[in-house]
This record gives C-alpha cells, sequence and structure tokens, in this order.
C-alpha cells in the first residue's frame, strides 16, 4: 500500500512536471495573446518527432537541446505569417485557425514519419534503474525528466522576475493594452512569447517521447488534458498552472489505482442495487475506470463554480 | 437569395458525375473491402488490402474464378460504422456483390445489420459480408445473421482454446486480469472468469482491471499493482499502445509475469516487447504464425515479406478467399444466396495445415489453433518480426475440436 | 447585420408585397428542388448522399444558431444530436415492441425533445459565460458524454450501438420506409420544416437579440435584456433542432453509437457551418452540402484528404472569414444593380491563375506524400489520369512550375479583379442612387 502510495506520487509529479512544461507555455500564450492556443499539443508531438529524427543522426543530448528550437523557430513563424493576419477577425477566428492547424500537424506528421509508432529510445546514458521503492524499480530516465522539468521551470521563474524581457512579459500577462502603450514592440514580444511557448512544449516533446509511445495521435491525447491544465489555473498566473498540473497529473495517477466505486460506498451503508438497472450500471463504475475523465468534471465544475481559475487574476 | 438554390445545383451536379460512373463488372468479380485507408486506422487497413490483393493476384495467376478475374477494391470508411454503410451502398451501386471487412466489431456490426435489412428489402441485389477481423462473439450468437460469415476465431473462442492450454500448465498459480473498457476488453474478462473458473477452480483471480480504452499514457500505477498482487501470470486483450505502453511500464519496473495475450502480434507489439526486454514470456494465441513448420505456409510468407515489407498478420484472410473462390466455383454462380448455401458447413484445409469447417449454425469458422510465445528464435524460426530480429515460437497446437463453443445464434434463413 | 439592413430596406407597402412574394418563393423553389431532387439522382448511394446532406443541413443549421447569431462557439453540440439519437432509436424500439400506433414522420420530435432537455440541463450551467469560457465548458462537457457512453452499456450499447428496424412501426398509406428514398423524402420534409422555423426565429425579436448579444454583451444589459437568459433559450433551441437532426440520422442509419456524440462529430458540424458561413442563414446550408459531399467523395480520390480539409478549413479562417455564403452574397449588391457581368472576365483569369496554382500544390503534397509514406508502393504514381514517376525529377520540376506559373499569374491578375471589383461597386452604388 505504501509502495503504492510512494510510486503513484513520484509518476504524479512527474506526468504533472510535463504538464505544466506544455501549460506554461499555453497560459503565456493565452494571457498574453488572448489566443487559446488548440495546436499546442501538436508542437509537443513535432517535439517529440523532431527529436526522434535528430537523435537518429547526432545522439539524443543534441537532439535535447536542437529540436526545440527548430520547433521554436517553426512557432514564430506560424505566429508572424498566420496567427497575426487571423488576429483582426476576433478571438473565435483565432481559435479556429489553431484548431485547423493541429487538423493540419497531425496529418503532415503522419505523412511524413508514418501512422505506427516510432521507436524513439531512452539514451543509453540512463537507461537504468534508479532506485527500487520496496520492490518496484524506478528507471533513472523517469527521474531525469522530473529534474530536467524543475530545472526549466526554475529558468523560467529566472527568466520572468529577473530579467528585463521577462518583466515586460509579467506585465503584459496582467495589462497587455497598458504594455502596448508603454511603446515596447508588443508585436514582437508576441513572437518571443509563442515562439518560447512552443519551444517548452516541444522540450516536453522530446524528454516525453522515448517514455510515452511517440505516435501521430500523441496530440489528440495531451491535447485537452491541456486547456484542463490552464482553465483551472487560471488566467494570468503560472504559479497557477504549476499547481493546476500538479494537481491533475496526481489526481489522474492515483485515481487509476482506486478500485473503489459508488456502489462499494453505498455497500458500507448497507445499500444494495439491483443490477440490471442503468443506475447501478453508473455505479457500479469504479474510480479507476473514470481516471481520464475526472480532469473534465473538474473543468466543468472550476468553469461553473470558479470561472476565473484556482488562481486566475485576469477574467477570461 | 436565388444564388444558394442555383449553387446547391452547380454543387450536386458532379455527384451525378462521381455517382453514376460506375462500370458495370462483366469481366471481373470484384469484393469490396471496407476498413480504415485514411486517418489513425490507415496503417492497419493497408496492409489488410494489400494482403488480400496478394491473395487475388495468386488466385488470378491459376486463372481466376468462373473464368474472370479477382479484383480487390478498396473503400475507406474511416473506422466510423455509419461512413461503412454509405461505403457500403457504393460498392453495392458499383455492381459489387461481396464485402469483407474486419477492423473494428462497431463496424461490423453495423454492416451485419444492414447487410440483413438490405437483403430483405431488395431481393436480387443480396450482398454477402465476410468478416476477417472482428472478434465480437455477439456476431455470431444473439445478432449473428445469414449473410455474415466470420473467418477469425470470436474472442470467446480464443478464450476457450487458450484456457484449455492453462488448463495443462500447473505453475500457473496467481493470475491477474488487466483489459480495455469496452466490449472486447470486457468480454476477455469475463469469459476467462468463467471459463477457469469451470476449468482450473484452483488458479486464484488476484485482480480484476478494466482502464479506459487507448486513453492512459503511463501504465506505472496498474504495473505496481499487478506487482503487489503477487501474481504469476496475466491474461490481457490489450492491444496497439496500450499494449506497447503495458509492456514498456512492466519493464521498467521490473516485473517479472507471463503475458498471455491476443494481440501482441499486432502493430508496434513486437516492437514493444524486443524493447523491453521479456523473452518468450509473452504468449499469444491466434490460428497462424509464420513460423509454424509447415511447407506451403511458410513459401506463402516468404513470397508475402519479398513483396511487401510486412509479414502475414491474417492467416485466416487466405482461408476465407481460398474458401469463396471455392464456394463460387461450386455454386458456379456470383449471386450470393447461392454463394452462401456452399460457404456455410463447408470444410477446409486450412493454410497453416489441419482441417476446418464453417458451422452452418452460426457462419462461424473453426479452426486448429496455435499459442506461441514471441522470443529469440532459434535455426528452425525462419522469421522475425518487424525487424527486431525476434520471432514467435509455437507452444501449443489446439485442434479444431479443442476449440469449439456453443452458439445461441437463432438464424432466420431465406426460404 | 444584412438580415438588419434588409428589414430596414423594407419600408413601402408596395415594395413589401413585392418582398413577401420574392422570400416565399424562395422557398417554394426550395421545396420544388428537394422533391424533384431524386428524380435526376436515382442511384442508392446518391439518395444516400442527399439524405445526409439534409440531416447535417439541420445540424448545421442548428449549431449556426449558436456560433453565427448568438456568437457562442461550442466544441461539443454533437451531443444534443446524439443524444437525440439515441433517445429516437430507444423509442423505435419501444414503439416496435409495444406496438404502438406511432408512424415514423412523427418519431425525430422525440430526438428533438431530448436534445431539447438536455440542453435545459447542460446550458444551465454552461451558458452563463460566453466566449472562451463557454468554449471549453462545451469541450468538458462533450469529453464528459463521450466517454461515459462507453461506459454506460445499457443505454449506449457499448461498441456495437443499438440497432433498429423503421420499417417495423405503424404505417400510414402503407408506406414502409424501407426504401431510401421514402427515407429521404422524410428527410427532406423535415429538413423543410426545420429550416422554415430556424429562420422564421431569426426574423423574431428574439433573434434579434441574440444578434445584439453577439455583437455587444454590455450594451444588451443596458437596455434590460440578460445576456445569460439569452444565450439559454438560444442554446436550447439549438439542441432541439440538433436532436431532430439526430433522430433522423438514427431512422436512416437505423444503428446509432458513441460515435454521435463524439468530438469529431462536433468538429465536421463546427467545419461546415464555418466554411459555409456563419455571417448569413444560408451559409451552414452551404456548409453542409459541401463538406458532407467532400466528406464522402473526397476519400476515394486522395487518401490524406484529412489534410486537405484542415488546408481548406485554415484558408476560409484566414482568407475568407465570411465563408463561401460571405463570399458570394458580396456580389448581391452587384447583381441588383447588373453590373455583374463586368467580373466575369477577370474572374475567369483568377479563376485559371488559382487552377494552375492549386494544381501544382497538390501534385507537390501528392509526390510527397507518395515518396514518404508509400515507398512500398514503388516509386510510380497516378494522379489526374497521367502517371507520375516521384523518383525522377520531372515530375517534380512539372509541379515547381506549375506553383510559380500559378503564383505569377496571381499576381498579375489580382490587381485586375480588384479594379474591376472596384469599378463595379461604384458603378452598383452610383446605379443605386439613381
Amino acid at each position: 500500500m505504501l509502495e503504492l502510495i510512494l510510486i503513484s506520487t513520484l509518476n504524479g509529479m512527474l506526468f504533472g512536471m510535463l504538464l505544466f512544461l506544455m501549460a506554461s507555455g499555453l497560459t503565456l500564450i493565452f494571457s498574453m495573446m488572448g489566443v487559446l492556443n488548440f495546436a499546442h499539443a501538436s508542437f509537443y508531438m513535432l517535439g517529440a518527432f523532431f527529436g526522434f529524427q535528430i537523435s537518429r543522426y547526432v545522439g539524443f543530448w543534441p537532439a535535447l537541446v536542437l529540436a526545440p528550437v527548430v520547433v521554436g523557430v517553426i512557432g514564430a513563424l506560424v505566429e508572424r505569417y498566420g496567427l497575426r493576419n487571423v488576429h483582426r477577425h476576433g478571438h473565435v477566428a483565432e481559435l479556429l485557425f489553431t484548431f485547423g492547424l493541429a487538423f493540419v500537424i497531425e496529418e503532415i506528421v503522419q505523412m511524413v514519419w508514418g501512422k505506427a509508432p516510432v521507436d524513439y529510445r531512452v539514451p543509453a546514458l540512463l537507461d537504468f534503474t534508479a532506485f527500487t521503492v520496496f520492490s518496484t524499480n524506478y528507471p533513472a530516465y523517469k527521474l531525469f525528466m522530473l529534474l530536467i522539468s524543475i530545472a526549466i521551470f526554475i529558468a523560467l521563474l529566472a527568466v520572468l522576475t529577473r530579467t528585463r524581457v521577462g518583466l515586460i512579459i509579467q506585465a503584459a500577462l496582467t495589462h497587455p493594452n497598458m504594455v502596448a502603450m508603454l511603446g515596447h514592440n508588443v508585436p514582437r514580444v508576441f513572437m518571443l512569447v509563442f515562439g518560447s511557448g512552443c519551444a517548452l512544449a516541444a522540450v516536453a516533446g522530446v524528454i516525453a517521447g522515448p517514455a510515452l509511445v511517440t505516435q501521430a495521435n500523441m496530440a489528440g491525447l495531451l491535447g485537452p488534458i491541456l486547456f484542463v491544465v490552464v482553465v483551472v489555473g487560471g488566467l494570468g498566473s503560472l504559479v497557477g498552472a504549476f499547481a493546476a498540473s500538479l494537481l491533475i497529473g496526481l489526481i489522474q495517477t492515483f485515481a487509476v489505482s482506486v478500485n473503489a466505486s459508488l456502489a462499494d460506498l453505498l455497500g458500507t451503508f448497507g445499500l444494495v442495487l439491483d443490477t440490471r438497472s442503468s443506475l447501478s450500471e453508473l455505479s457500479n463504475v469504479t474510480v479507476a475506470q473514470i481516471a481520464p475523465v475526472i480532469p473534465y468534471l473538474l473543468l466543468v465544475l472550476i468553469l461553473i463554480l470558479r470561472p476565473t481559475g484556482l488562481f486566475g487574476t485576469r477574467d477570461t | 437569395m436565388r444564388y444558394p438554390n442555383a449553387l446547391r445545383v452547380c454543387l450536386i451536379l458532379p455527384v451525378l458525375c462521381f455517382v453514376s460512373i460506375h462500370a458495370s463488372a462483366q469481366d471481373t468479380v470484384k469484393i469490396a473491402y471496407i476498413d480504415p485507408l485514411s486517418g489513425g486506422g490507415a496503417s492497419i487497413g493497408e496492409v489488410g488490402l494489400k494482403t488480400f490483393q496478394f491473395l487475388a493476384d495468386e488466385i488470378n495467376a491459376k486463372g481466376g474464378v468462373l473464368g474472370k478475374k479477382l479484383e480487390i477494391v478498396g473503400y475507406d470508411n474511416k473506422l466510423n460504422p455509419q461512413e461503412s454503410l454509405v461505403q457500403v451502398q457504393k460498392a453495392i451501386d458499383a455492381g459489387i456483390r461481396i464485402v469483407t471487412q474486419g477492423n473494428g466489431s462497431s463496424v461490423a456490426a453495423a454492416i451485419s445489420d444492414f447487410a440483413a435489412k438490405f437483403n430483405e428489402r431488395n431481393p436480387g441485389k443480396e450482398f454477402l459480408y465476410l468478416n476477417y477481423a472482428a472478434v465480437d462473439p455477439v456476431l455470431t450468437n444473439d445478432k449473428c445473421n445469414y449473410w455474415h460469415f466470420r473467418w477469425d476465431a470470436n474472442s470467446d473462442i480464443k478464450m476457450e482454446a487458450l484456457t484449455n492450454h492453462m488448463k495443462t500448465r500447473p505453475n500457473i498459480k496467481k493470475l491477474y486480469l488487466i483489459n480495455q473498457d469496452y466490449s472486447f476488453g470486457q468480454s476477455v474478462r469475463s469469459e476467462a472468469r468463467k471459463m477457469l473458473g469451470a476449468k482450473r477452480p484452483d488458479i486464484q483471480v488476484v485482480g480484476d482491471e478494466l482502464h479506459p480504452l487507448l486513453k492512459i499514457t503511463d501504465f506505472a500505477p496498474y504495473i505496481a499493482k499487478i506487482k503487489a498482487s503477487g501474481a504469476d501470470s496475466v491474461i490481457t486483450g490489450n492491444w496497439g499502445q496500450d499494449f506497447a505502453l503495458l509492456l514498456k511500464a512492466a519493464a521498467d519496473a521490473g516485473l517479472q509475469v507471463d503475458w498471455y495475450t491476443y494481440y501482441a502480434g499486432g502493430t508496434g507489439g513486437p516492437t514493444a516487447i524486443k524493447q523491453s526486454g521479456v523473452n518468450h514470456r509473452v504468449f499469444q494465441i491466434a490460428e497462424g504464425f509464420a513460423n509454424i513448420p509447415h511447407q506451403a505456409s511458410q513459401d506463402f510468407e516468404k513470397a508475402l515479406r519479398t513483396k511487401y515489407d510486412f509479414g502475414l498478420f491474417y492467416p485466416r484472410a487466405v482461408n476465407q478467399i481460398r474458401m469463396l473462390v471455392a464456394a463460387i466455383n461450386e455454386a458456379k454462380s456470383l449471386e450470393a444466396p447461392k454463394i452462401a448455401a456452399k460457404l456455410e458447413a463447408m470444410k477446409f484445409d486450412v493454410f497453416t495445415g489441419g482441417e476446418g469447417f464453417m458451422r452452418k449454425d452460426d457462419h462461424q469458422f473453426f479452426q486448429p489453433m496455435y499459442i506461441a510465445s514471441f522470443g529469440e528464435r532459434n535455426d528452425k524460426e525462419p522469421f522475425d518480426e518487424e525487424k527486431t530480429g525476434w520471432g514467435w515460437r509455437v507452444v501449443t497446437k489446439l485442434d479444431t475440436a479443442n476449440t469449439m463453443l456453443p452458439t445461441t445464434c437463432k438464424m432466420d434463413r431465406p426460404s | 447585420m444584412t438580415q438588419i439592413a434588409e428589414t430596414a430596406g423594407m419600408a413601402t407597402p408596395a415594395r413589401d408585397r413585392f418582398a413577401m412574394l420574392r422570400r416565399s418563393g424562395i422557398w417554394i423553389v426550395a421545396i420544388l428542388l428537394f422533391a424533384g431532387l431524386p428524380l435526376v439522382f436515382r442511384s442508392g448511394s446518391a439518395l444516400t448522399m442527399l439524405s445526409l446532406m439534409g440531416i447535417m443541413i439541420i445540424f448545421a443549421l442548428s449549431y449556426n444558431m449558436l456560433l453565427g447569431q448568438t456568437g457562442m462557439l461550442s466544441f461539443g453540440h454533437a451531443v444534443y444530436y446524439g443524444l437525440g439519437a439515441f433517445f429516437v432509436v430507444h423509442a423505435m424500439n419501444a414503439i416496435i415492441r409495444a406496438r404502438y400506433p406511432i408512424p415514423l414522420p412523427v418519431v425525430p420530435l422525440v430526438g428533438g425533445i431530448a436534445g431539447l432537455v438536455f440542453a435545459i440541463i447542460f446550458g444551465s450551467v454552461s451558458t452563463r459565460r460566453g466566449g472562451t469560457a463557454f468554449a471549453m465548458i462545451s469541450l468538458g462537457l462533450a469529453e464528459l458524454v463521450a466517454s461515459s457512453s462507453l461506459i454506460l452499456r445499457g443505454f449506449f450499447g457499448g461498441e456495437e450501438g443499438i440497432t433498429t428496424n423503421r420499417t417495423r412501426l405503424f404505417r400510414i398509406l402503407d408506406i414502409n420506409f424501407g426504401a431510401q428514398i421514402q427515407v429521404y423524402y422524410l428527410i427532406a420534409a423535415w429538413c423543410i420544416v426545420c429550416m422554415i422555423a430556424m429562420y422564421a426565429l431569426t426574423r423574431t425579436p428574439f433573434g434579434r437579440m441574440c444578434n445584439a448579444v453577439r455583437e455587444n454583451p454590455e450594451r444588451v444589459e443596458f437596455i434590460g435584456y440578460s445576456p445569460t437568459i439569452v444565450r439559454f433559450i438560444a442554446f436550447c433551441l439549438s439542441g432541439l433542432f440538433a436532436g431532430v437532426a439526430g433522430g433522423l440520422a438514427a431512422i436512416n442509419f437505423e444503428i446509432v453509437n458513441a460515435s454521435y456524440v463524439g468530438v469529431q462529430q462536433s468538429g465536421v458540424v463546427l467545419l461546415a457551418a464555418y466554411i459555409g458561413g456563419i455571417g448569413h442563414f444560408v451559409g451552414p446550408v452551404l456548409g453542409a452540402i459541401l463538406v458532407t459531399y467532400l466528406q464522402i467523395m473526397l476519400s476515394d480520390v486522395t487518401e490524406i484528404w484529412q489534410l486537405y480539409f484542415g488546408l481548406m478549413f485554415i484558408a476560409v479562417v484566414m482568407f475568407a472569414p465570411g465563408g463561401l455564403a460571405g463570399l458570394l452574397l458580396m456580389h448581391a449588391p452587384l447583381l441588383r444593380a447588373r453590373v455583374l457581368h463586368r467580373l466575369a472576365g477577370p474572374y475567369l483569369l483568377l479563376l485559371a491563375a488559382a487552377l494552375i496554382a492549386a494544381a501544382g500544390v497538390i501534385l507537390v503534397i501528392e509526390l510527397g506524400h507518395h515518396l514518404m509514406a508509400k515507398a512500398s508502393d514503388g516509386s510510380v504514381m497516378r494522379m489526374f489520369g497521367v502517371s507520375f514517376d516521384t523518383a525522377s525529377v520531372s515530375p517534380w520540376l512539372i509541379a515547381a512550375t506549375l506553383v510559380a506559373a500559378g503564383a505569377l499569374l496571381t499576381r498579375i491578375v489580382w490587381p485586375i479583379a480588384t479594379q474591376a471589383w472596384n469599378d463595379a461597386i461604384a458603378a452598383a452604388r452610383t446605379g443605386a442612387r439613381s
């Protein structure tokens, strides 16, 4: 039992940090530009595939640096030539543009790398067991993922709070119009933020690729959860994104291990439902079965009860 | 506001062009292959299409069927049941009377149901539905119908064969079940419990897990639970990425169990097994494997791999096409009712050696089944999978009689 | 906006009568068209496609009640479509079992009521906010319903779904609805009724308030209306019509499964409404027809049809946010002033340039796809009836030349077309004034 809790906590934190890497970029983009980038998970996928391709030529470690740069440049170009043109048509058009973009990126990835999973391996340097918790081995690569995510988080925090650009971005997070009026080159800042956001997502892809299956449907699996994280965390708040990522990562991982159902709960009170009624079907569903759906429940609840999100400072 | 109507006409006119260009197939016998040819399922769909085309070429090289050439026409159903019905309709309009499909029991259920209704409402235009891979047992039980024929052993039959094998394995003591939460996974777990409960009541089922289909990205918590339970064997119906990730997580955690699977050989499976380094502990139940010591099937496998870059995923497709041709030749007709009359109750020497037969009561084909394990090859195993170097090794052969199951089918037969 | 301008122009009684005749004339033409189409297209698959277009028209129009008229972007509209379909299929099975004397044409109402009820339930929580929050809630709800559809097997039928038989219901005039053409006429009739109903809604004060909420919710509050209530009612009515569409789909396919409520179905209706044009009533109709046609036919022509769909969508979002209807109706004042023919020449040139460029781009994409994804098929591929060898340089050169020529031609012709357009617009304005 204790082993389960420990492993689940580690895995939950890891998944949460991975989500944060992506959600941080998405929050920045959303808060600054007001556009919810549907294609953000697609950049994560591009990062994984570019990481795979580059690592086949020069190895994993150069790929870790190169792939995010390439994807970041692509993101900046998308912003400059795509999003900026659509901006004048309104928020709905921007949302739909990124929606179509997600579609197109997935198709192109399928065309180039095929629909089957690719053989993206853990680098040999990290292919060992870090430590053993009771009887379960914890792989070193996962520890590496955790450490890199934390390092990037600290770096992001440092950039945002200690550099000039970071201060401008922080200001634009909460008062975008004011920043424009102060004479900063807001379009260039936007391009920078969009590109960096995409690069962050790509880093998540490069390191998550070997651990998860690198396949053309990666974006579709992780995409909706990202939005949940951003909305639950709240607009304009990186801390919120961090908290929400960890929360959802832990919830999902823990819920999967819980085998109890509503029927079990009722059973402890001595209530038994007729097995043929559809209500009994619903109450016999275990928490583990609905674990991946819990984030959406959370999303709907937050939007109803506290629309600005947990730590949000602005309204959508 | 008059434009919209005019435009509507201009847009619909091309429909006329596309839809009415149908060559009436007098010189070829066409089989419609309705499976995903684009999008996520396309890798599997294309493999199936090429397999059938390979088989058709083989038949045509020997003179075709009733003097005509066999042609496989692909229709993309995007894995969607409603889309499949539209494609079947297109095939029927093109004069095709034989439809085959396999990917997805939801699609199969839709096509089977449509076949029954369409054939009843349109006498003279009947078509046959040959099912090569959809394994939901209900298609040959409660929802059986006369026009549907299935060549793949349904999931209950596979479990019957698997549990008959497990009956003879005294080292299995604690069993864990982990499956995907949809009709297939649910039937795997319920049949496993039922059959093992009858055949080996001493085996303790220490865990029974259903997880959402294709949504789990990290199976580590599940592996932790399996470890905690102390199981020595796992039965799973997982396929695709659910199988690959499960095995990855198991290897990461150093879990040592025997895996009894349905689809370990599916796309990505062998690669995942090799990556995890699990040598000859993953078993699969199937009607054929490349390394079965039967000369004819090994020759076929070699020819297929030379032409295409993949091995034979569907030994049952070979049985299906060859039986279809035999039935057509015997009936001397291309009309569905006459072919169906010959197909049911047909006995056949199957592709990998041994005898199988199509049961008349439910149109389910019964055949010898094999259990093989995946790992390092020896000299007698010439074929590897997905360029991993590892291959399948036959562990047990179960005769047809050892795979039989009763059916609840009450078929409406055409008078 | 165009609708407001139109009604503003109806001043004098004489013009009133003419406008009314013209407006009802359109519906009469539509009815005749719907009735006459099966006489031209008789094959089974053509009738199936027409039936699907009819269903999609109702669905897309109901979606546009939210997006185009009230400004609410929903990613989960298929929930009401799918739930309507499920309730209809269960109702049909119940009617068959109990032998109630309820004929088939009335059954889609059940779907409508189901859609309405669930829209009331879900709408009460989701319509408090507009904009992005609403979109996110709709996405969350859609994912919830889609996931529960695999868990609640009794109602949703699991993987196989629920089947029914439309010929077993009570028959009027001995029509059993077995043949596709009878189903088509049923769908066409419902389509006309729903279209008239939804169009009429846009003409009511409520329809105007929806437009107002879309434009400026704050101002709506100033004049005493509650945007939340307006959105809620629009949401409920939209769910009603979506449920009717779902019910008709259930009757057409006789099988309903989890894909009816899926996120992909929601995406398709969004695509259809947007490409058709969300700013005009007739936009979703055009979009529904086009998207249904492409969905069925495009996959026969190319394997990467999804890529083309995505590119088309992005093109519409970037260059023609008014959609097809927006583009076409831009020319309406020109036709009224009878100067449309002046654009014929420049437009033909533009069309030629665009076709050349498009052919080049498509060739590049298909060559690339064949080279990368289908290497095992050999290097030769067929397109437009011509064989190309992807391994050699010549097809690539041809493609590159086509793209370059098309781009160059477009650059030359575009100012000519723009000039002709400005001239025509000016002529139309002076013509209208005089």
